[in-house]
């Protein structure tokens, strides 16, 4: 066998709390494009800041060549031949295309000093090879993202890039330029060079990979050639599932089917879209149910409920809670009319680590907690006081900092932050993540006890077995579209992969 | 690679939406020439409204009393490109002027040497602490303001001693006329046409706007950010020494107060000339430009005569905020396009 282009040998990374990288072994061979794949938090970050040296592993060696190398910092990496093209931060928007194509190698004219009309001419022909014709003399954030996208590639490949990493490289594109890109790509193949290429859109990975390594919490889930490796194989492998020995075992605390009233749906989302994020996607959920949202990372799982809660601005559809439309746009409006969104990253986006449990809670109930601008202390005591017992929150006292609880306790907090706005649409974003067993399963309990009071409740999980047995029905997203909708005895995890893994034929 | 592949005409991006082109441009046109329009603007109403204004005389006066303001203001454009922001050259123009009137009595060359090299090693400093240790410019950069103030405090025996300039090869580099403009002023032009070679032509000017841009960009793009940033405080404060030791010479003497609070003057006239506070934006034309539209509107006031010339400041500071929002807006149809 031929020396590998860029080889890992058993990487091991750890962060304080976490192992990142596993004994990770990873080969790249000249001419390849090897797709990177795996849900959150499997590593693949971590594996391509490790190969491009923004981190140093903590055990392992990495080999070019067949020889052994260490990269101090990016630009060593960089000088080594390994380019990563990273969605926006490899370019600087506001100087010209040329500049940015061609820094630190301008053409200079006799006298030392950068010689302009060649500097021009150099980049509009390097961007023709590439298929680009524009004014290079525009700034870069004028062009569009394909065109951008283009630049880096172009100038990866010209300061003599062996290896070539693209960290989702289509997600902002247009189909026209997926097209393009992907012409280029073919090329670069041609010519030897090597591409990593992380994308979760599996039309994509079977268009250009030749190989494919899977990881899965920090470990190599399956290393392979790509057409030999059929679809709903690939999303099992993504997901932790192996197809082959799917059972249902029936290790979450959920209780199963719940009673739905035969009434109307309790909210509604009709043909959401948002480009390039959401195509379309309807989605209803009636009172005491528990509709699950499926899909791969980047399908839309996130946007779905964030639009429903007007965190994320939409460019066409509407959303109606118990009939009535909510205006566009505004958490606000969707809170006063009984929306409220339980953030995937807790950290970022749901606990304000410095305050109290009690004033975390009451936080978004506070308008309706107060009489003229004035909040009433006793109210608001009583609130915190009732939901920290029904949730079961374990806190020395409600005045105790959110950042000293537990993942799991935190999580009940924003669970008991959204019930004390007078909630009856939960949507619950990864609500068991990155918590132990134990608040799992109490988590999971809740939610069922929250459904079965009348609360309507839309859950994304990465986890399947947590989708299959706590939702009633299933709503599977594709690239930013419903691929399907499963219910009843249709909600499996084999059924929700092949949906997952079907292609896009019947999209528009 | 020989082969073109087809249909990847990005100038349907602006086919798309005819007329964003035409906006594109104009918002450039606004951008790096806007302070040279409202220039030339008011000039031409000032020359209309007031005989006095439009004489040789008084173009010289305002060219004379700009050229200073200009010299730092160079500087500070290499600056605020790069992302960063320098408070320090007014207590450095200052601290320059005391120790050139001081070092005068030691000759030319120790007039003009000290106080450039005092200022550029503060300089030096404060662009080593920002680039090393990635603390915020403003912070640095405030602590040299004050420091140096005090060190000028401590030179001038807390202002009560007045240093006279006692050499006339010193003081006629201030005063001398060629051609009907002071020595500073031909300096002036010849750093203005420097640094505008140093910015836009050379590797070292590229960096300046890539680190401004997007420093992590920067960094992967293989630019030297550390020295890069460091050379930018260094020419910064050197500049500020210069322009400070040249007014010594200007006015025999070296002055105490006149100077202090100069930064926000300069960073008015960098800002009006279109170089965004962000960074990776701007030039010197603009600054030159911003710069002579103060003194423009100093001398307009003048003419006025029934205002005290307090109310400078009040006509600076809305041209300022009506830079910003100009900025903000051409900023804003920029994404949009």
């Amino acid at each position: 066998m031929a020396t590998a282009v860029l080889e890992a040998r058993g990487i091991s990374k750890g962060f304080p709390g976490v192992l990142a990288l596993d004994d990770v072994s990873f080969r790249l061979d000249a001419g390849q494009v090897h797709a990177l794949v795996g849900e959150n938090g499997a590593g693949k970050s971590t594996l391509i800041k490790v190969l491009t040296g923004v981190y140093r592993p903590d055990r392992g060696t990495l080999l070019q060549g067949g020889e052994p190398v260490t990269f101090d910092n990016p630009l060593a990496a960089q000088r080594a031949g390994i380019s990563t093209i990273y969605q926006e931060v490899n370019l600087v928007p506001q100087m010209s295309l040329a500049h940015n194509l061609l820094l630190g190698r301008e053409p200079r004219t006799r006298l030392g000093v950068i010689d302009m009309t060649q500097l021009y001419a150099e980049a509009e022909r390097v961007m023709t090879r590439y298929g680009i014709r524009t004014d290079v003399r525009r700034p870069l954030r004028s062009l569009g993202m394909g065109t951008q996208q283009m630049v880096a590639l172009a100038r990866a490949v010209s300061i003599e890039a062996r290896v070539v990493i693209m960290d989702e490289p289509t997600s902002a594109l247009e189909p026209r330029e997926v097209d393009t890109l992907f012409g280029v790509i073919a090329d670069l193949r041609t010519q030897g060079i090597s591409l990593i290429y992380v994308s979760h859109r599996l039309d994509e990975l079977y268009r250009i990979c030749d190989r494919v390594t899977v990881l899965r919490d920090g470990r190599v889930a399956h290393t392979g050639p790509l057409d030999k490796l059929p679809r709903v194989d690939l999303v099992a492998l993504m997901l932790g599932r192996d197809p082959a020995e799917i059972r249902r075992e029936g290790a979450t605390k959920f209780s199963g089917e719940h009673t739905t009233a035969a009434n109307g749906p309790l909210v509604e989302a009709r043909s959401l879209s948002r480009r390039p994020d959401l195509r379309d996607v309807s989605v209803q959920v009636r009172p005491g149910e528990v509709v699950g949202l499926g899909g791969l990372l980047g399908a839309g799982r996130s946007e779905t409920a964030k639009a429903i809660a007007g965190a994320l601005p939409v460019d066409g559809g509407t959303v109606l809670v118990a009939g009535q439309e909510v205006r566009r746009g505004s958490p606000a409006a969707a809170i006063r009319a009984g929306v409220s969104l339980v953030p995937e990253d807790r950290k970022v986006e749901g606990i304000v680590p410095t305050l109290s449990v009690r004033d975390n809670i009451a936080l978004a109930a506070l308008p309706q907690l107060s009489r003229s601008g004035v909040v009433s202390d006793a109210r608001v005591d009583r609130i915190v006081d009732t939901f920290m017992r029904r949730l079961r929150i374990k806190a020395a006292s409600p005045h105790q900092k959110v950042a000293e609880l537990s993942g799991g306790n935190q999580q009940k907090v924003l669970l008991a932050r959204s019930l004390a706005t007078g909630a009856k649409v939960l949507l619950l974003d990864e609500p068991t993540r990155g918590i132990d067993v134990g608040a799992k399963a109490e988590v999971q309990a809740l939610i069922d006890e929250l459904a079965a009071e009348g609360l309507g409740v839309l859950l994304i999980s990465s986890d399947l077995e947590e989708l299959v047995e706590g939702a009633d029905r299933v709503v599977v997203l594709r690239d930013g579209a419903v691929a399907g909708e499963l219910s009843g005895d249709q909600v499996t995890e084999q059924a929700i992969m092949a949906t997952i893994a079907a292609t896009g034929e019947t999209d528009g | 690679m020989t082969t073109t592949i087809a249909g990847a005409d990005t100038s349907a991006d602006a086919r798309r939406r005819p007329g964003g082109l035409r906006r594109e441009r104009i918002g450039h046109l606004l951008q790096h020439h806007g302070a040279l329009m409202v220039l030339a603007v008011t000039v031409v109403v000032g020359a209309v409204a007031f005989d006095s204004f439009a004489t040789p005389q008084n173009a010289a006066n305002i060219v004379v009393s700009s050229s200073f303001l200009a010299i730092v203001a160079i500087g500070m454009t290499f600056v605020i490109i790069s992302g960063g922001i320098d408070l320090s050259v007014g207590s450095s123009f200052v601290l320059a002027g005391v120790l050139a009137a001081y070092g005068s009595r030691y000759g030319l060359l120790v007039a003009l040497l000290l106080p450039l090299a005092v200022c550029g090693a503060i300089g030096l400093v404060q662009g080593l602490i920002v680039a090393r240790t990635g603390m915020a410019p403003f912070i640095v950069t405030l602590a040299g303001l004050l420091g140096m103030r005090g060190l000028m405090l401590a030179v001038s025996g807390e202002g009560a001693n007045t240093y006279l300039v006692q050499n006339d090869a010193f003081s006629a580099l201030g005063q001398t006329s060629i051609l009907g403009l002071t020595v500073p002023v031909w300096i002036t032009l010849g750093l203005v046409l420097l640094g505008g070679v140093l910015l836009q032509r050379t590797s070292f000017g590229q960096n300046v706007y890539a680190i401004g841009g997007s420093e992590e960009a920067a960094v992967l793009m293989g630019v030297p950010v550390t020295r890069v940033k460091v050379v930018v405080y260094l020419i910064s404060g050197s500049l500020a020494g210069l322009a400070g030791a040249l007014n010594a010479a200007r006015l025999s003497s070296g002055v105490t107060i006149l100077g202090a609070g100069m930064e926000l003057d300069v960073i008015a006239a960098v800002v009006i000339g279109g170089t965004l506070l962000t960074g990776g934006a701007g030039g010197l034309t603009g600054t030159m430009a911003g710069v002579l539209l103060l003194g423009v509107i100093q001398s307009l006031i003048n003419q006025i005569g029934v205002l005290t010339s307090s109310f400078q400041q009040v006509v600076s500071g809305a041209f300022l905020a009506l830079v910003v929002v100009m900025q903000r807006i051409l900023h804003r149809a920029q994404r949009l396009s």
